[in-house]
């Protein structure tokens, strides 16, 4: 089972709001772009919005694979 | 006693200096002095604003909680002078702040270039708020705008007028676009966007003075006698740090506020960060100024870090930014002009870093494909610096393996005889370095 998620990196971010005010739901993306945690918001549709509009390629979708943790743990 | 901390500067240099700051030293009194009546907002931010991707609301970045969750204290002055020996900073209003730490972070203003008219109402610089605020006003009832100047910030000047619906004439001084860190193709690349959208472009021509009506700007005249009939004349010939309050204290100053690579400067209690300093570098000797907006944060960091009793030596990474120039996204990393003087700047612009204007002991190697264009500097043992336009999937990758100084004589051969298969041997070579 795979999911996804908007993860930043704030060394390109310079807080400039444009992912914010293009998010659908209103989540301030920037907020966690300029401090580089992922977008962990249930709401968060990952309609890629945020990710595509930034001008600095600040933003990424990166899938997550809800069982990787579980394969780690293999020797 | 806690101790107490004055910085002055509500830029990110000044802010991220705050909170390392309160991360070290709970106890501490931190008072930050702003020139500005508005809050923290993204001074790149700026350049969407004029083109109306995002609303002015859009740019506060730093809500007034972030400043209480921080206990700062937050004042609004000009500052008039400082006494280093008697750890004063004087105000506007004849008040002072006693500091046992100092932080001059106070940032660059744009330099006009000394020619008749340049006081005239309608000549514009790009700044702060303020100046975009009146850059949109102006442009509401100017029917055309001559733009100079040169680096990213004149194109943010001719974009956000043009799309305001401004008709914009952008004076280049030589042949072409950003001439001592691009080279031809990518000017070339440059250029045929801006004419797409209908900024004209004057090549070789230089203002000489701007044409006033009563106390407002009517046009310009250039230096092959012509005139241009415009209500707005746009400046981005360079900036200069903000150095007069450290040099009248009788700091050491240069260029900037010199410090070196703790950020002290040359009194033991005052530190500078940001586009005001100009910081030593240990690993070549020199000191070296920058404008971009990541580097004030790590910088303001530092700074704040060493003011906070740490003894942490500031190692510059290779300066990039990523911007659109011309709507293409670009990134430039590292050493990557041509180690000439620019035309069209007088001095660093903002956005911009002295680093991308060194000409590196390297070899380019180029790859092209439509409207995409990546440029790497290829040295004995590294990657020294890249232009990367238009498709921007090598971007991280060479931002890794430069910054990081990643030794790449496995592919170096390749890459110097196959140079069309650029995108591919980095790709994968920088996938594998970084999974390393």
């Amino acid at each position: 089972m795979v999911a996804a998620h908007v993860v930043a990196e704030p060394a390109r971010c310079v807080e400039c709001g444009i992912c914010s005010f293009n998010c659908p739901l209103g989540i301030d993306v920037r907020s966690h772009a300029r401090r580089g945690q992922p977008v962990a918001d249930n709401y968060c549709l990952t309609c890629g919005e945020c990710v595509a509009r930034c001008p600095r390629g600040t933003l990424r979708m990166e899938s997550t694979d809800v069982f990787a943790s579980l394969r780690e743990e293999k020797p | 006693m806690p101790r107490r901390y004055v910085i002055v500067g509500n830029g990110p240099a000044g802010v991220s200096s705050a909170e390392v700051i309160r991360s070290i030293d709970s106890s501490a009194e931190i008072v930050i002095v702003g020139e500005e009546k508005t809050g923290f907002y993204s001074r790149p931010g700026l350049a969407y604003l004029l083109t109306g991707t995002i609303p002015e609301s859009h740019l506060f970045s730093r809500p007034d909680s972030e400043y209480r969750r921080l206990r700062l204290q937050r004042v609004t002055a000009r500052v008039t002078h400082l006494q280093p020996r008697e750890h004063r900073v004087w105000l506007e209003d004849r008040s002072f702040l006693e500091y046992d730490r100092l932080l001059l972070a106070v940032g660059a203003r744009a330099l006009r270039p000394n020619v008749p008219g340049i006081d005239l109402e309608g000549v514009v610089t790009l700044d702060t708020l303020d100046d975009a605020r009146r850059i949109l006003r102006l442009a509401r009832r100017a029917k055309s705008a001559v733009v100079v100047g040169g680096g990213i910030t004149a194109l943010e000047l001719a974009e956000g007028l043009s799309s305001q619906g401004v008709e914009t004439h952008y004076l280049l001084r030589k042949d072409r676009y950003w001439g001592n860190v691009l080279d031809p193709q990518e000017s070339k690349l440059v250029e045929t966007r801006l004419e797409e959208e209908g900024i004209r472009l004057h090549r070789r021509t230089d203002l000489a003075g701007v044409i006033g009506r009563g106390r407002r700007v009517a046009g310009v005249t250039t230096t092959d006698g012509r005139q241009l009939a415009c209500g707005m004349l746009a400046v981005a010939i360079g900036i200069q740090p903000r150095f007069e309050l450290a040099r009248d204290a009788g700091l050491a100053v240069g260029r900037g506020i010199w410090t070196d690579e703790y950020f002290q400067t040359s009194h033991a209690d005052v530190f500078a960060a940001g586009d005001a300093a100009e910081v030593f570098d240990p690993s070549t000797g020199a000191r070296v100024l920058d404008s971009l907006w990541s580097i004030a944060i790590e910088q303001g960091r530092s700074a704040g870090a060493n003011m906070a009793g740490r003894r942490e030596s500031y190692a510059r990474p290779a300066p990039f930014n990523v911007t659109r120039i011309g709507g293409l996204t670009t990134t430039l990393i590292g050493a990557v002009g041509s180690g000439r003087e620019d035309g069209d700047l007088v001095a660093l612009n903002r956005g911009d870093s002295d680093a991308w204007r060194q000409k590196a002991d390297a070899f380019a190697v180029e790859a092209e494909a439509e409207v995409s264009r990546v440029r790497v500097l290829v040295g004995e043992k590294q990657l020294v610096g890249a232009v990367v336009m238009g498709d921007q999937r090598l971007s991280r990758p060479l931002q890794h393996l430069i910054r990081e100084a990643v030794d790449i004589r496995p592919v170096r051969d390749q890459l110097l005889h196959e140079p069309q298969r650029l995108p591919a041997i980095l790709g994968s070579f920088a996938s594998a370095a970084h999974a390393a």
